[in-house]
């Protein structure tokens, strides 16, 4: 039987993934950062899961406002890494995981959850910046990867309490695969920030710790903060944060945070990475 | 819905919802036609003439080529996607972020390395009464902070 072994939530600011890039990190800017993602990788690096499900929202780069999927599921062999503007970031092709998708969709669409199916997507920093944090710079990253999205470009994103709805819709597919898997999964974005109009720059750190507390504490209350709290409190891109909710409601309610790294500025953004582990939480 | 949304209270925000996408959709369409290393090359090589595939609006049309950033998104840009304009000219995300904000570059990343803007000040346009708020659980702004307080307005 699959099983879920951590969660894991990580802002996916795209300017981390350059730095990495353009091997920025061991600057004064960027080393307080980084620094903090050493012990998450090796704690990662001992876990070995098998499969990872990521839990992103694209940012204009497979979807554009043709069509605006609110959850979508990848069931590729594999994912390119899209350009967005400025090519394509230097980092390994994703390698996805057909079979486990493929029952994930099949699960979460018969438990009502009613997922569009992407056989063909490149993935963007949304996805990769998370991997990077977590994996460093590996010639091939080192599990396969199942890309779930989840709109947040245009309003309204889904409700907190959906995600996390869903989140558990995911754990009950998970449970119920064939093959003995250890499986992590990521909730990105976040926390406050807000890149747009004259307010844009908003951090706050209360909020964000806050959060990062209830993901523990009271996971159920977080999924009641309405989307205008969101915006209003942690900065219009904040909203990111409903897809904390999708990995948190895949979690049993015992998981206990094992590693938290929370920093202030990435670009625009306080950028955060936690790691619950969910081994003995049922 | 009847009424604005109650996010419209939030001050120097624009929500890329129904009423923006409805606006919106070719000039976000046009910016991710960036995507394209080939359509980077004919928007920097000619930007008008390539702007002109999009049939823009003649203010979204000005905003692109006078990279007004802001005044994009009060004509329907969504800044995930107008961003892309930014890479093309080789700016930043924070780059941006500072002219959307009116102040120069240096006091914009002096603001954000000490900690980012408050929300103090910042959750409510003047003359904006948290009271009528609708839809949005018992978060009440802290005590001192009372709409028209200083702070970003729009």
């Amino acid at each position: 039987m699959a099983r879920i072994v951590a969660g894991i939530a990580s802002s996916h600011v795209p300017a981390i993934g350059v730095a990495m890039d353009k091997g920025q990190t061991g600057t004064p800017y960027w080393q307080p950062l980084f620094r903090g993602y050493e012990p998450a990788r090796d704690w990662l690096a001992k876990l070995k899961p098998d499969v990872a499900i990521i839990v992103y929202n694209d940012h204009a780069s497979a979807f554009s406002l043709q069509l605006i999927p609110t959850f979508l599921i990848g069931v590729a062999d594999e994912f390119p890494i899209a350009d967005e503007g400025f090519g394509p970031r230097p980092v390994p092709v994703v390698r996805g995981s057909p079979r486990l998708a493929w029952h994930l969709a099949e699960s979460l669409i018969l438990d009502e959850f009613d997922m569009t199916i992407a056989n063909e997507m490149p993935v963007d920093h949304g996805l990769t910046v998370p991997l990077s944090v977590t994996c460093g710079q590996p010639a091939a990253w080192p599990f396969a990867v199942i890309p779930i999205c989840v709109n947040v470009v245009q309003f309204p994103p889904p409700t907190g309490a959906r995600c996390y709805k869903l989140g558990q819709a995911i754990a009950r597919a998970v449970a119920s695969f064939d093959e003995d898997l250890s499986i992590v999964i990521y909730g990105t974005g976040g926390m406050s920030h807000q890149l747009q109009g004259e307010r844009a720059g908003l951090i706050n750190r209360d909020f964000d710790t806050k959060f990062l507390d209830g993901m523990t504490r009271d996971p159920l209350a977080l999924t009641r903060i309405s989307h205008t709290e969101y915006m209003r409190e942690s900065g219009s891109e904040g909203v990111e944060m409903v897809m904390w909710h999708v990995m948190r409601g895949a979690l049993g309610p015992h998981a206990t945070e094992v590693y938290r790294h929370y920093h202030v500025p990435a670009s625009n953004t306080a950028a955060a990475l936690l790691i619950l582990d969910n081994r003995s939480a049922a | 819905m009847s009424g604005p949304p109650d996010y419209e209270s939030i001050p120097g925000t624009y929500v890329y919802d129904a009423r923006r996408g409805r606006i919106g959709y070719r000039l976000n369409m046009f910016c991710m036609s960036l995507n394209k290393a080939e359509n980077r090359a004919s928007f920097k090589a000619d930007p008008a003439a390539y702007v002109d595939r999009f049939a823009l609006t003649a203010e979204q049309r000005r905003a692109v080529l006078e990279r007004d950033w802001l005044g994009m998104l009060k004509v329907g840009g969504n800044i995930y996607y107008t961003i892309k304009i930014a890479f093309c000219d080789g700016l930043t995300f924070q780059d941006v972020a500072g002219m959307m904000s009116g102040v120069p570059k240096e006091t914009y990343a002096r603001m954000m390395l000490a900690g980012g803007r408050s929300p103090d000040g910042n959750r409510y346009k003047s003359g904006t009464l948290p009271e009528v708020e609708r839809g949005t659980p018992s978060t009440a702004p802290e005590a001192g902070v009372v709409p028209g307080s200083p702070g970003v307005t729009s």
